[in-house]
């Protein structure tokens, strides 16, 4: 098992390299870290141009600049991934990448994490319960919502529940959920109880927002494999057993019918990393995508690669977990 | 093999209910489906008594598992049961879960076609048997446990410690078949339903399975209700039999009755259009014209209607009841509990007394809608021309030009890692050095179990897949060295008829298309390939008029006769036909039996027939080549192979051949195999076949065992052709 | 949905169906996606929208630009039926106007995935083996990163202004990925058939199989997954316009203007809802179809998407 982990992670580096290079090149390409500083009226003085050239490494040629990004050999020590550095930024001289990323990384994570956890959560139980009740009139209504939540803009509903808890909290005349901001600052300095409030009232809505399009999905998935595996043979030996229905779905339908999930849930972690960055902006987060929208907007190329370099990262990570669950999961496969 | 001391309790049908272990009356089964009602069940009644084995025998779709299914309780929701099943006078239909849940796998236990999906996959063989267990005792694991390992001993699962611990896949078939054995007698049922327990496996280890059923049932001393299509399988395991058919009962009696004097002609057609290694070949099988009804819609009268020979005016009106002949003459409805009657739903059942197959059907190749159409009437009177035995017909074996050749073919297929590099770890000896020679206008049988290369071999004579090392040679033309390109032409000669007729026609094309298309590939224009396509379809008995449809509007035996009408667009002189009949049901596999017989006669056609089916390979081929592992062990012509078999291995196989025959299957000589097919990756040294060997194991001698391990035998000469790989062969009789 | 009502048992019924009219396969494909209810009733609302979204702008009075004669901040009324904007746009003109880029953004894109996506993985199937083993993980490449993160960093990143084909060709060149892997899987088991080995044994050319038995078997699930794909499509493109990264003003989509009524929902809630609801509706539609062609083309297939 260590090996195989180990194997992967080796195997991983090769298609992280290769999509290093193609979003380099694409980035590089696509605009103009100094496009703003170049179309300022009036037009800056060209040695004031040059110096920021020379500071990010505009001036060498492109695949010098990607060998300087990986190794920082040659760089001014502010850039190179194996040095743990994630080069110079366009916002300020001052502005460190990596630390400013890691910052943001763990308010992300906290919301990608309860969204995905409560979307597997419930689409498990709503997949198990539609497929017990194929064709029932709660298969059709669950059916539907998943159709309508697939088809959901999700920053449009994330508008809509900011609404929708601004109006819940005048109706009920307090601050049941916090609208605006990811809550860090608020939780300082609180009690236990005082944390897990603030976390309710920060993190409903946007949790809710966010693993609305997982949920459906993987709601639609479970209820298909929960079903193919209730009409499976060794379901029937065991109903044939004389084991009761509940130890029966529980113990044999349950059980094998979640394995194909953990590969689905992995693949969905872009989608949800997606749907985080949309709905962080709704609900004003500091949160990592609001660095990706400032990256964007200043041409931060060093920053930007970064953010992409790290949403690489967690995806592959994601699924390698997912393999090493199903390894355990399922004993057919075996890691050598 | 050990029901004969059920079987004497003829007469005793006054024996009253004491002793019934299963009582079922009158159970129907609908299922909903979007085109109406399916009536899968109708009226279904039989009883069982302690002890007694009763089969239940019936083509695809008659309904034989879904009754076992609705007595079980196992339907799904969707399906509408009525009438009433009664274990140990508990009646079992219509109970909630909780209290069906105490009943099944306590009184009644069920064992599932498929071994290889019956077992959960996540849990080990031990837990599964110790839940059943624990299911219905109140016991600790470790008794439980205990228990399991106990069963599995009965079953004859070698190393049963190590066997607790792993999981189904680490199993194979036979073993897994086993293990479900283990956990239906994990309660000593009273009743054990089998449905078709031995369908998706092998020969030799359906003996073995077989065995372990009868195992479980001396230990147990449950009721069998043995469900299969197979007859062989029937015979020398049960006391009474139930035909069924379009969702009836039809005939019911005890096994030598029904066997012997079949009452209704259906019985009669089942036992006519089926190959047998006890009978002589060239004796034309009589198939079951037509096909079986639609459930959807059930013709008036009797459902055997359309397809009996002596139907009349009254057989088309009124559904005939299940009656017997009361001495008297008269027939008369029996009790169900008279388990001693031989009842049958014929309205002249009558005129079936002393009746043989050949005097109510006709040896005809045309078993489809073509025959009522009057189409097809070329072959109707190849069939007319050449009724029973015909042996100046088939080609003297061993005597024509030989056509095509195989020299010492080697067929390795790598085994690759995962991942990029794909590096080789490994190779499969799929067929490790085979030589064949086949001839003019003879039948050359391959025949193995699954896994030992025969179907390899068909591909790589055809230069379908490329051999490892070897030649291969047609009309002394050298294949092997060919590009694909200058095989081209060649292939007008060599084609290939496949097993599964739902795969192996393309569902988006119509049967037209599918039969022109190696005509097109070979550049004919599409004026002729009409007409030639029209001609094909006659030729193997179909409507030249369906040429517009799709396959999915064909039933199994009519496309199997469209994969054979595309082999012979292109008048080819050798067909490949790889297990051409093995998925068809028995009354329709006859039926292209015939066909193929009559196509070589015509058209002076050579067959390679690979089949796992030792007696439809008696009843077709002129020669044998028997495969074990990537080798062949024995050849000859049929009658030296299975008047004088000489390899161990074809003699356990033709031992493991269950006879359609009660006394016969009963009293025959065995010689039986144990374990499974080794690993191909990693053959046994020396002989192939000495981990199974019953000489090696049994009578050779720790000297004489040396050369079996050390030395790989060669395949000699016996005199006559008659050729096999055994240090110490000796040819004996079996059948 | 396409769960079989009846156990595997009477296998032999279904095939027996002889008799009746002869219908093609086409017919038979059209019939059966007419009885998908919720396909049908979708097709007709979509067609509407596309109409509207087309044509609607002739018949229009005002087009999508701000005017002067366009009072501030009207609610709905007779004037303008979707109300008007601080800036002073008709919220209808917009609103066709939007719905119309989308759409050739998600058509486009559908068009260029599809093609791209179905020719690279029906290679890396047939071929197999090392090749399939280096095409698959140049997918892998283009599917670590997360899609719209990737498109929204390439269009933000082009200053000056993007259009909507420009839009379409960026979401265009990352979007193929998942229809290769849908595509691969569908070659890859079509291959193992017995009826394409039937016309390899007939002497059938590579070219003369992919042609008459790959394509044609495999054309049904790539244009289910075309079809998901232009949902796929229209929530990328409007996610990227919404964060101020697809198409830039004075033009504009539906993405663009629920982002520029983000904070106006209570307020002026006439800005924020209607291109919301035009959104899902296209969407729920187009899933919809989607899953009816899906029934109609192959029952047996069973729902996959991410």
């Amino acid at each position: 098992m260590l090996v195989y982990t180990v194997r992967r992670v080796l195997g991983a580096i090769p298609i992280l390299l290769l999509a290093s290079v193609l979003t380099f090149v694409l980035i590089d390409v696509s605009g103009d870290p100094l496009a703003d500083l170049r179309m300022q009226q009036p037009p800056p003085d060209p040695s004031v141009i040059q110096l920021q050239e020379e500071r990010l490494y505009l001036d060498r040629s492109m695949p010098e600049r990607y060998w300087l990004w990986i190794t920082g050999i040659g760089g001014n020590g502010d850039i190179g991934l194996l040095q743990g550095k994630f080069g110079p930024s366009t916002q300020s001289a001052t502005y460190d990448i990596g630390e400013n990323l890691f910052l943001r990384l763990g308010t992300t994570l906290r919301l990608v994490g309860a969204a995905m956890v409560f979307a597997l959560g419930l689409a498990v139980l709503a997949g198990v319960v539609s497929a017990m009740r194929q064709y029932s009139k709660l298969d059709y209504t669950l059916t539907f919502i998943g159709f309508l939540a697939l088809a959901m803009p999700v920053f449009w509903f994330a508008g809509i529940m900011q609404q929708a808890g601004v109006g819940f909290n005048e109706l009920v005349g307090s601050q049941v959920f916090a609208t605006i901001g990811d809550g860090t600052y608020q939780a300082q300095g609180q009690d236990l109880w005082g944390r897990i409030t603030n976390a309710f009232a920060y993190m409903t809505l946007p949790t809710i927002v966010l693993m609305l399009t997982s949920f459906a999905s993987w709601s639609r998935y479970q209820r298909t494999s929960m079903l193919e595996v209730l009409n499976s043979d060794y379901v029937r030996l065991a109903r044939a057993k004389g084991l009761p229905n509940r130890v029966v779905i529980r113990r044999h339908a349950l059980r094998t019918a979640l394995i194909p999930l953990t590969t689905v849930a992995a693949v969905g972690i872009a989608g949800i990393i997606d749907g985080a960055i949309l709905t962080e902006r709704v609900f004003q987060w500091r949160g990592l995508g609001e660095f990706f929208i400032a990256a964007v907007e200043k041409n931060d190329s060093y920053a930007l690669m970064a953010w992409l370099l790290l949403s690489g990262v967690l995806v592959i990570l994601a699924n390698l977990i997912a393999d090493l669950l199903y390894g355990v999961l399922d004993p057919r496969i075996r890691y050598e | 093999m050990t029901t004969t001391e059920h079987t004497s309790n003829e007469g005793t049908a006054a024996a009253g209910t004491a002793d019934v272990v299963l009582e079922v009356r009158d159970l129907s089964v609908t299922f909903r489906s979007d085109d109406g009602p399916l009536p899968a069940v109708r009226e279904v009644s039989y009883v069982l008594r302690r002890g007694e084995a009763l089969g239940i025998v019936g083509e695809s779709g008659s309904g034989k598992s879904v009754t076992s299914m609705a007595i079980m309780g196992l339907l799904p929701k969707g399906a509408r049961v009525e009438g009433s099943a009664k274990v140990l006078g508990q009646e079992i239909i219509g109970l909630t879960d909780a209290q069906i849940s105490k009943v099944r796998g306590d009184k009644i236990a069920m064992i599932f076609q498929d071994p290889l999906t019956s077992l959960n996959p996540v849990y080990t063989i031990g837990y599964q048997i110790a839940e059943a267990v624990l299911a219905h005792r109140k016991v600790g694991k470790k008794a439980a446990e205990a228990r399991a390992l106990e069963l599995l001993e009965l079953v004859g699962i070698p190393n049963p410690e190590q066997r607790l611990r792993q999981y189904p896949h680490e199993l194979s078939g036979g073993m897994r078949q086993r293990v479900v054995i283990a956990i239906a007698m994990a309660n000593e049922p009273d009743v054990i339903i089998a449905d078709e327990p031995t369908t998706a496996l092998d020969v030799t280890v359906q003996a073995q399975v077989l065995e372990a059923l009868e195992a479980a049932r001396r230990e147990t001393g449950a009721a069998l209700v043995l469900i299969t299509h197979d007859l062989g399988v029937v015979a020398g395991h049960v006391d009474r039999i139930g035909v069924m058919y379009g969702g009836r009962l039809v005939e019911t009696g005890p096994v030598e009755e029904v066997f012997y004097r079949p009452r209704m002609p259906y019985a009669l057609g089942l036992l006519g259009s089926l190959p047998r290694l006890d009978e002589e070949r060239h004796e034309r099988l009589t198939p079951i014209v037509g096909t079986p009804p639609s459930l959807l819609s059930l013709p008036t009268g009797c459902t055997f209607a359309p397809r009996c020979p002596m139907a009349r005016e009254l057989c088309h009106q009124e559904e005939p009841r299940l009656l017997a002949a009361d001495g008297s003459g008269e027939r008369v409805p029996v009790a169900v509990e008279d388990t001693g009657a031989h009842a049958a739903a014929c309205h002249f059942s009558d005129e079936l007394e002393g009746a043989r197959p050949t005097d109510l059907f006709r040896g005809t190749a045309v078993a489809t809608e073509a025959a009522e159409d009057g189409a097809g009437e070329a072959l109707a009177e190849v069939a007319e021309g050449a009724p029973g035995a015909d042996p100046e017909g088939a080609a003297d074996p061993g005597t024509g030009e030989v056509i095509l050749t195989v020299r010492d073919l080697v067929k390795h297929f790598p085994i690759r890692s995962k991942g990029l590099l794909r590096r080789r770890i490994g190779e499969v000896q799929a067929v490790s050095g085979v030589s064949l020679e086949l001839r003019e206008r003879e039948t050359l049988a391959l025949v193995g179990e699954s896994g030992c290369g025969k179907s390899t071999t068909a591909r790589l004579m055809l230069q379908l897949i490329r051999q490892t090392s070897g030649e291969v040679s047609y009309r002394g033309q050298p294949l092997h060295t060919l590009s694909p390109r200058q095989m081209r032409p060649l292939r007008r000669d060599l084609q290939l008829v496949f097993q599964d007729p739902f795969a192996s026609l393309d569902p988006r094309m119509t049967v037209s298309d599918i039969i022109a298309e190696p005509l097109r590939i070979h550049g004919q224009r599409n004026g002729t390939a009409k007409r030639r396509v029209r001609e094909l379809l006659e030729l193997v008995g179909l409507n030249p008029e369906h040429g517009s449809r799709y396959p999915h509007e064909f039933s199994g035996g009519q496309r199997q006769r469209i994969g054979i009408a595309r082999a012979l667009a292109l008048n080819p002189k050798v067909l490949i036909l790889d297990e051409p009949v093995s998925a068809l049901d028995v009354s329709i596999q006859a039926g292209v039996i015939n066909l193929l017989e009559d196509l070589q006669d015509e058209l002076g056609l050579s067959y390679l027939f690979v089949s796992h089916d030792l007696s439809v390979v008696k009843h077709i081929a002129d020669r044998v080549a028997v495969m074990y592992l990537g080798k062949i062990v024995e050849t000859g012509t049929t009658d030296q192979l299975f008047g004088a078999p000489a390899h161990p291995y074809t003699q356990a196989l033709i031992s493991a051949i269950p006879l359609p025959d009660p006394v016969k299957e009963r009293t025959r000589e065995r010689i039986v195999v144990t374990g499974d097919v080794p690993n191909p990756a990693n053959p046994p040294s020396g002989c192939r076949f000495r981990t199974r060997c019953p000489k090696f194991a049994g009578e050779l001698s720790e000297n004489e065992r040396v050369k079996c391990v050390e030395e790989p035998p060669e395949l000699l000469d016996r005199g006559t052709g008659h050729q096999d790989a055994c240090h110490y062969s000796k040819a004996v009789e079996l059948i | 949905m396409s769960e079989t009502k009846v156990p595997p048992a009477p296998r032999s019924t279904d095939a027996e169906s002889v008799g009746g009219a002869e219908r093609t396969q086409l017919q038979m494909i059209l019939s059966r996606f007419v009885r998908h209810r919720a396909a049908m009733v979708s097709l007709v609302v979509l067609v509407l929208i596309v109409l509207g979204a087309f044509l609607g702008p002739f018949l229009w009075r005002w087009d999508h630009l701000v005017h002067l004669e366009i009072p501030a901040s009207v609610p709905p009324g007779p004037e303008h039926p979707l109300g008007t904007t601080t800036a002073g746009h008709d919220v209808l003109g917009q609103l066709m106007r939007g719905a119309q880029q989308t759409l050739k953004v998600a058509f486009t894109v559908s068009i260029m995935g599809t093609v791209v996506g179905s020719l690279w993985g029906a290679a890396s199937g047939y071929y197999g083996g090392r090749v399939d083993a280096l095409m698959m993980r140049v997918v892998d490449v283009f599917m670590i990163v997360p899609l719209l993160v990737m498109v929204a960093a390439i269009a933000g990143n082009v200053r000056g202004g993007t259009t909507w084909y420009a839009v379409a060709l960026i979401i265009g060149f990352f979007a193929w990925a998942q229809i290769a892997r849908v595509v691969r899987g569908v070659v890859l088991s079509l291959r193992e058939q017995e009826f394409v080995e039937a016309a390899k044994a007939a002497g059938a050319s590579p070219s003369w199989i992919i042609v008459r038995h790959l394509l044609p078997n495999a054309a049904g699930p790539i244009i289910v997954a075309a079809t998901l794909l232009i949902a796929v499509a229209i929530l990328l493109e409007a996610g990227m316009s919404f964060l101020q990264f697809g198409i830039q003003p004075p033009d504009i989509s539906l993405g663009q203007m629920i982002g520029d009524a983000r904070t106006a929902a209570s307020t002026r809630p006439w800005l924020f809802y209607p291109p919301g609801v035009l959104l899902l509706v296209v969407c729920l539609t187009i899933n919809f179809i989607g899953d009816g062609l899906r029934d109609a083309l192959d029952p047996r297939q069973t729902m996959v998407r991410r």
